[in-house]
């Protein structure tokens, strides 16, 4: 593990799930009108878990919580159980769908500003300040 | 790995242009909502667009960025009936004084536009948040 990776932390990886996230997000608003098509997911803590299965979200008290019981070839990627069936086999729920992606958008800027307090302590240690 | 919101503006861009063929094929079925013909043959028939998502990099070439996307698949004539009237008036009557016209109905198409264009709208709204974090991202290298 590098310096920096090792001072960003968790967060540097947290964003690249975020981001992934929006982007099946998009893919399923994309498609609210294409027949056939299965609204899809992306579990957070599947991806999360497999970046570094040992290192990240160790259990140090045995009351925790696992993080997460991950099989190894699992991408996360999950398919979206809708409230109401539609008559083209169209599994995307528009309104629930865009509510998702206005909090994936506020996930991924609560990451980004975890993210900027690291920049900036390791840009206050480089000026020596 | 590929930044993933670079991807939200090419599955964004597919989205936009698969709702405006929608709008464009709705804005031809208007303009033609009242021809007659002389057969019914040749009377208009109202165009669908039928949407199929873009699964993988075969449906359009490798390394494209906007798998998950959607496209136009096919446009098709609407199958509903050829409304029949007589009006023996018409020049364009047949022999027996029918005229054949579009089989589209103005309402339901004025329906579908307003539906293509708030897809179209809630796209843009996907692309313009995803750009925003962007900007926010590359902020972060900022002094």
């Amino acid at each position: 593990m590098d310096v920096l990776s090792t001072a960003l932390g968790v967060h540097e990886k947290a964003l690249r799930v975020r981001d992934k996230r929006m982007e099946v997000l998009a893919r399923n608003i994309a498609n609210d009108d294409t027949p056939h098509f299965k609204a899809r997911e992306l579990d957070f803590k599947t991806v999360m878990a497999k970046f570094e299965p040992n290192d990240l979200m160790a259990n140090t008290h045995g009351t925790h919580f696992p993080f997460a019981d991950v099989v190894p070839d699992d991408d996360g990627m999950r398919y979206r159980t809708p409230f109401n069936a539609s008559v083209d086999g169209n599994t995307v729920e528009l309104t629930v769908e865009q509510a998702r992606y206005g909090k994936a958008a506020a996930d991924y800027q609560a990451t980004l500003s975890f993210l900027q307090d690291r920049v900036g302590g390791i840009r206050k240690a480089l000026r020596g300040e | 790995m590929a930044m993933s919101i670079d991807n939200i503006f090419g599955i964004g861009g597919t989205a936009l242009n698969a709702q405006l063929i929608r709008m464009n094929t709705t804005a031809s079925n208007l303009a033609n909502a009242g021809t007659t013909a002389a057969s019914e043959d040749l009377a208009y028939r109202g165009k669908r667009t039928v949407f199929k998502a873009l699964m993988d990099e075969s449906m359009t070439h490798p390394g494209a960025e906007y798998i998950g996307g959607v496209k136009v698949d096919k446009i098709v004539d609407d199958t509903k009936p050829i409304p029949k009237v007589y009006d023996p008036n018409n020049p364009l009557a047949d022999k027996d004084g029918f005229v054949y016209q579009a089989n589209v109905n103005e309402v339901n198409e004025m329906v579908d536009l307003m539906a293509a264009s708030r897809s179209y709208q809630n796209n843009v709204e996907v692309v313009n948040t995803a750009r925003e974090l962007m900007m926010r991202t590359i902020e972060l290298i900022k002094a």
